[in-house]
This record gives C-alpha cells, structure tokens and sequence, in this order.
C-alpha cells in the first residue's frame, strides 16, 4: 500500500474505557471528509461503514486507488449530497486503514500490535468516533448512518448519545447478531487461523501474511452478500474459458473465478487480524441484550427521527431483524419511517446501484433537513 | 377527495398523536400537517407509496393493517385515522378493535354502499354497482366487505361502539347523521365519517 501519507486522523487524548476492561487512550482515529460544513455546522453526517470499508466512502481511494465503497451514495448530487451536507466517515478501531488497531506499530517492539490487540465491540467502536464531533466542534449532527456493520453502529450510537443526531438511518442491519450471522464469521476467522502465516496474528506486515486464509474467508463472506437469483442470474453455469468442464479443480466456473478474484482483490487492502476483530465485535453485537432484554430502551431517552430500510433480497439481515427494531421503536412512539427495497442484489443492495433505494433517500434527506434546519416558522 | 379531508382535520385536536392507516402516498398526512400542529405517523403495505411518502418527509412504516397494528401499545394514539380502507380487509371486525385499542378514538370513513345510485344499479341492471367512488368490478374489486353508513351505525351499537361524531358527505355538502335522518342519509351520501371510541 502506498499513499499513506494522505490518510487523516486525529489523535484521541482521552482515556477509553473498552467493554473488555482494558484502557486506552492517545490513539489515532483515521477519517476523511466530503463537502463542506455550514457556518451554523447543523449540516454534519457521519457515515458509518461496514466490516470491510474504510473512511474513504466516495470519490477514489487515495491508498488503493480504487472506487470509494459508498460512491453511488455519498457525492455530489447524491442522497447524501456533498454540494449541501458534509459527510465525515472514519475508520473504526480496530480497523486497518490507519485506526488504532491490530496493524498498528507497537511503538515499543516496532511491530505490529497483532493479536495483542484488545477484543473490541461495536460499542467501542462508536465510542471512539464520537470524538470526531468535538474535533470539528459540531454540537449535533444532522444524520448518523451506516449499512450493515454501519447501521449496527448507528443502533448504538443513538442509544448511547441520544441527543446527538437529528436523524438515523440504518440500513440493512440488525440490533442482534443472530446465529447465522455468527457461524459465517466464524467460518471467516477459522480460514484465517488455519493459514500457517497467520502465526497466532503475530505474522509481520507485508512479508508473509495469512493471505490464503484471508482470501477464503472473504470468498464465503461474499456469497453472503448476494441473492441466490442474483448469482444464477449473473453467472448460472457459465463456464470461465473453455467450451466444456475440464476435469480438473481451475476455476471452470464463472462464479469460481468471480470469487477467487475477489478474494485477491481483498487482500491487497485488508489485514487479516482486522477482519478476525471486526467481525468478533459484530458477533458480540446485542443491543437487546444491553438493555435487558427491551430493545426499545436503548431509543427511550432520544427524539431522534429514524428511518430504517432494508432489502427483499437480503437473507444476512433479513427484513424480520430489521422490522424488529422498527417495532422497539414504535413501542415508544418514536418518529420511524421504514421500507423494504425491491432488490435482487441481497445484502450488498446498500452499496450498488438501487434507484429506488437511492432515489427515496435522497428525497427523504432532501425534505427532512429542508423540514428541520431550514423553514423557519 | 379534499372535502373528506377538512373534515377529518376539524375533528383532530390541536397537538395531539395521530396514526393514518393505510396512508397511500400521504396526502392525508401532508394536509393535516399543513392545516394543525399535530405529530402524525403512517402505515401504508404499497412499497411504492411507502417511498413516495418517505420522500415527503412523511413518517410512514411499510405494513399490513391487519397483522401490524399489534405493534402499537394501548392508547398509543389520541386519533387513529382508517380513510376508505375498512372496506379492503380480511377480518374487518378485528382490524376495527385494533384501531380502538392503539387509538383513543378512531376517524373511519367508509364509501356508502346504501347511496340510491347504487341501489338503482343493482335493481335496474342486477349487476354489480360500478362508481366513480368504486370503480373496479366484482372479480378484480380489492373491497372486500363494502358497507352502507347504516350497515355501520348498527355494527356499532351490536359492539357497544360509541359514535361520537357522524357525518355525511354528498358531493361537497357536508351534514349531521343521527338516528332521526340516517334512512335518507344512507340514501343520499357519498361518504360517511365517523369518530368513535369504545363505550
């Protein structure tokens, strides 16, 4: 990787108390902004990105030169419209695009952190964001937002600062990560363990790294990803090259090469320890349970107006999960809006091409700051 | 129809909760937001409509009356608004205590199925009435269960209902209903609206 040198952070000084007990403090937070902030800076939003994104949401990718991962979201003339909002994104902790986390350098041994690395969780990831307010000195932020991962980590921003959004949209989430959700992670981590250069996670950067268990945990990841009728309909039986199965283990099949390159394409850009703590946090993952069993204590203290979407085709984040967390919020008579999208395109329907999804967003985005920071009555 | 619509806004309180069953694309709710200062919420199973009401701005969830009004506490509501969808369900009887029970009140509005061109087209033609109100035939019809305002009056008093307000609409015309004018009421209007709550 190169061009590290145009990754922003800001450095937090204050003392973090993780869920697991541990302590830190003077850590880097990588972030990157879009657009400008007004002069009564009651037009911030922070995006919140999903277990392989990073803080680079639109435009090209200054490290990997490749598309931002919320490019047909987040732009101008976009839903979230950079000619009108200013949209921050950071990198979680955790996370390997210039965050604290696990490939961070060990300023003692000058090594990789590694395994050594404390567990994390959602909750610590937006813990540590929440200090990119006081850096740009916004007192509330006009939308919170996120898709998968994301939106989990909106869920939890709203409930632990209730009166810090005007609105949140998570999109293709769940308050709870279910068994499902588990086991597909769990399969990604043991792929990764499985590599011998993953070396107990003290394997040194660029030199030998587990990328072979890397690359499959992605390949599975990816299927999760997508509809079954978006994958027939994409690749079906078509076969890569030749004109027949060639009675060998190549990739005969389209989708057997399509995921093989992804998973390459992946490990150019991840370290394999980030994906073994992200995913945990995601798994550890239970808002309910954080408030006893009732998720709609976790809104109760906000008047945050939510708007919450999901997609047909989505069988990682199933509409029931997302409906679920609509339900907590009606039990509270909190303002919700909610719609599930028509797409074939599963789980990865936040982050493509979806008129209806991006065109009701950008409406809904649209009339509601013009309804809440604009008309003066 | 923006009569039906002033109408259900002078029955509305000032600052008070309401809940638009079956919203469609939210004209009903823009109305009363422009007309009252009230905190209003939407319910509507078209995604289409759904999206247009979210791109209003609308608060609107996308569901089924008859399954996903059980998400909504008791008294969660002072007003329950149902504007021409009564006739659209399944189980009317329970999707009607499901309105009383979140809502301290309910405003139904129901297409009157007992209005004379109605009655003179099933005498003279002894086919299915087709209205402008009612424009579909009887196999591709989604009302299931049409009504006449007198059908309602009694489903109300066998349910121990308490009919607060009754109105009729005939074209823009507006009048009272009560027991003494309800025959030539249910002959006459197009519309009866209706603000109820439980005895």
């Amino acid at each position: 990787m190169n061009n590290l040198s145009k990754i922003k952070n800001i450095i937090v000084k204050n003392t973090q108390k993780l869920d697991c007990g541990m302590e830190i403090s003077n850590f880097p937070l990588a972030y990157e902004t879009y657009g400008k902030l007004n002069e009564k800076k009651d037009n911030a939003i922070l995006v919140f990105h999903a277990l392989s994104g990073d803080q680079f949401a639109s435009g090209i990718n200054p490290v990997t030169n490749k598309e931002g991962w919320w490019n047909h979201a987040v732009g101008a003339g976009k839903p979230f419209d950079t000619d009108k909002f200013f949209v921050i994104c950071t990198n979680v902790i955790g996370g390997c695009m210039g965050s604290y986390g696990p490939n961070t350098i060990d300023s003692n041994t000058k090594k990789s952190i590694g395994t050594n690395f404390p567990v994390i969780t959602i909750n610590d990831m937006v813990n540590a964001q929440y200090n990119i307010l006081d850096f740009f000195k916004i007192e509330k932020l006009f939308a919170v937002t996120g898709g998968s991962m994301g939106g989990m980590q909106v869920l939890q921003f709203v409930s632990n600062f209730p009166d810090k959004a005007q609105v949140a949209i998570p999109i293709a989430c769940t308050a709870s990560h279910s068994a499902q959700n588990i086991a597909f992670n769990e399969l990604g981590r043991q792929a990764i363990m499985a590599d011998e250069n993953w070396k107990n996670g003290l394997y040194e950067k660029n030199n030998n790294n587990p990328d072979k268990g890397l690359a499959v945990a992605r390949m599975a990841a990816h299927i999760t990803y997508l509809s079954k009728k978006g994958l027939q309909e994409k690749f079906g039986r078509k076969l890569q090259e030749s004109e027949d199965v060639k009675f060998g283990f190549d990739a005969d099949f389209q989708i057997e090469s399509y995921l093989r390159y992804q998973g390459s394409m992946f490990v150019d850009r991840f370290d394999a320890n980030s994906y073994l703590y992200i995913t945990r946090a995601m798994d550890y993952f239970d808002l309910t349970k954080q408030f006893g069993g009732n998720l709609s204590k976790a809104f109760e203290k906000s008047k945050t107006k939510f708007f919450i979407i999901s997609f047909t085709s989505d069988w990682l984040y199933p509409t029931s999960e997302n409906r679920d967390i609509v339900i907590a919020l009606n039990a509270i008579g909190a303002d919700v809006g909610f719609v599930e999208i028509k797409s074939d395109k599963g789980h990865d329907s936040f982050l493509l091409n979806v008129p209806d999804f991006l065109d009701t967003l950008k409406n809904y985005l649209k009339t509601t700051y013009l309804n809440l920071n604009e008309k003066r009555i | 129809m923006k009569k039906e619509f002033k109408v259900i806004t002078e029955l509305i309180e000032e600052n008070s909760r309401v809940l638009d069953v079956g919203c469609g694309d939210g004209d009903l709710m823009k109305f009363l937001l422009q007309n009252k200062t009230i905190d209003i919420r939407g319910l509507e199973i078209s995604k289409k409509n759904v999206q247009n009401c979210l791109s209003k701005g609308l608060a609107v969830i996308e569901g089924n009356a008859e399954n996903d009004l059980s998400q909504f506490p008791n008294n969660s509501f002072d007003y329950v608004i149902l504007s021409q969808t009564l006739q659209a369900f399944l189980n009317t009887e329970r999707v009607i205590n499901e309105l009383l029970r979140i809502g301290k009140r309910a405003i139904v509005t129901i297409p009157n199925f007992g209005h004379w061109k109605m009655r003179l087209h099933l005498l003279i033609k002894g086919t299915m009435p087709v209205t402008e109100v009612l424009p579909n035939e009887w196999y591709n019809t989604p009302n299931l269960h049409m009504c006449s305002i007198k059908d309602f009056f009694n489903f109300c008093e066998k349910r121990n209902i308490k009919i607060f307000r009754s109105l009729a609409l005939n074209k823009e015309k507006i009048s009272s209903i009560d027991l003494s004018n309800l025959g030539i009421k249910n002959l006459i209007s197009d519309l009866g609206i209706f603000l109820i709550e439980n005895k």
